[in-house]
């Protein structure tokens, strides 16, 4: 599942931003962080604030590591990393709290757990520690976009079909009959691999039409 | 009535609430080295042992920073303790064993962000686990993942000989045949709950 993992150090900072949304979509194509994807991803609101977390703590990182990638030591980069990102997760964690203590309550161990998102230590190893900081945020906000949008998408799902509603707001008529299922972890597997095909069925469509297109002309 | 409570304690962590099944950690390990069933038994045997080295590193550095009054310090000292953990046991297994070493590749420095271990220490100190009780904990959390593993190999050993549709290859058959397996361990909810 790795092998879609490309370096690609010539493309510029738009090419990055739309790579992350679609082609290179973290969670659909390169399965990476997975776990909180699918543990907190049972309703909408769970799942827009793990994601909006995920983006800003990718954020942070990606500038500090791209301004600090000529002083930071080769052999000890991992662990240097690894430090920013539980900076900022500390950070994040402790703003939720703040704001937010039903939402915190609701995400629980999971925010703290941001730290060991591969999907952010992958982004920093391959864009954030090799280009400057302009190239570095555009391609963190394309993957930070894009593991949004597969979240708040598995999120609605879930939510839509386990329990009727969305964003708490009741949606489905009265006599809809919840699929308990959906609420369950093994709904969080069903959605997410129903969503994956889903995205090969219309990537593979688009590909198509583009090849039509170029015979055409 | 101790004993009861320690068992009730490791068997929930094993199986009413499997770290990967229930929980969803340790998916990528989960999902990437489980295509042979015997990579797949060795990995859980190496998280298991890390989760113990873990487990105690995290009572320790709690009961020292609860002491100093510095508890917003405990994700990043958990992480450096882990990371150090992960370091040891590939210099161990390097020397010991060069086959595994091989067959592990990538997934064992990969350890150090499996979240499963970093949730071993976190659950043990929100939850407030003595030293044993943690041990305990960690000891059925590393033999659940073991045995999610062991399973997913051997179903997906067996797959590699059926006819999968063309677009559910790869990530989406595992996908489901994961949601089966949490599935059927809803099963067992309700065996080692507290009296």
């Amino acid at each position: 599942m790795a092998d879609t993992l490309l370096t690609a150090d010539t493309e510029s900072g738009a090419q990055r931003l739309r790579a992350g949304l679609w082609r290179e979509n973290p969670i659909l194509v390169q399965a990476l962080g997975m776990c909180p994807t699918l543990a907190v991803s049972n309703t909408a609101i769970n799942a827009l604030t793990m994601g909006l977390a995920t983006t800003s703590v990718l954020l942070a990182s990606a500038l500090v590591i791209s301004l600090l990638r000529h002083i930071i030591p080769p052999q000890v980069r991992l662990a240097c990393f690894v430090l920013v990102i539980a900076t900022f997760v500390t950070l994040t964690d402790m703003l939720i709290e703040a704001f937010a203590l039903d939402l915190h309550r609701a995400l629980g161990a999971f925010l703290p757990l941001i730290v060991v998102n591969c999907m952010i230590l992958s982004r920093i190893e391959l864009m954030a520690s090799r280009q400057g900081p302009p190239v570095a945020l555009l391609d963190a906000l394309g993957m930070g976009g894009g593991f949004l949008l597969g979240l708040l998408a598995l999120g609605s799902l879930r939510e839509l079909l386990g329990q009727g509603a969305l964003f708490g707001l009741r949606l489905m008529p009265a006599s809809f009959e919840p699929w308990q299922v959906m609420q369950l972890p093994g709904g969080g597997f069903f959605t997410l691999a129903a969503l994956v095909i889903a995205f090969h069925l219309l990537d593979r469509r688009r590909r198509s039409t583009e090849q039509g297109a170029e015979a055409a002309t | 009535m101790i004993d009861a409570e320690l068992w009730s304690l490791f068997l929930n962590a094993t199986l009413v609430n499997n770290f990967v099944l229930a929980y969803f950690l340790g998916i990528c390990p989960f999902l990437g080295v489980s295509g042979r069933l015997e990579s797949a038994g060795r990995m859980g045997l190496a998280v298991t042992f890390v989760m113990l080295v873990a487990s105690l590193c995290a009572f320790g550095l709690h009961r020292l920073l609860t002491m100093i009054g510095a508890e917003y310090l405990s994700l990043i000292s958990y992480i450096v303790v882990i990371a150090s953990a992960v370091q040891l046991v590939e210099m161990f297994v390097r020397k010991t064993s060069p086959a595994l070493f091989q067959a592990l590749g990538i997934y064992l420095p990969l350890i150090t962000t499996n979240c499963a271990i970093l949730a071993v220490a976190l659950f043990q100190t929100q939850r407030g686990y003595g030293l044993l009780q943690g041990l305990v904990f960690a000891l059925g959390a590393g033999l659940g993942f073991t045995l999610a593993l062991v399973l997913m190999a051997g179903i997906r050993e067996r797959l590699r000989l059926a006819d999968v549709p063309d677009l559910a290859q790869g990530m989406a058959i595992t996908l489901v045949l994961a949601g089966i397996l949490s599935l059927a361990f809803m099963g067992f909810a309700g065996i080692g709950a507290a009296p």
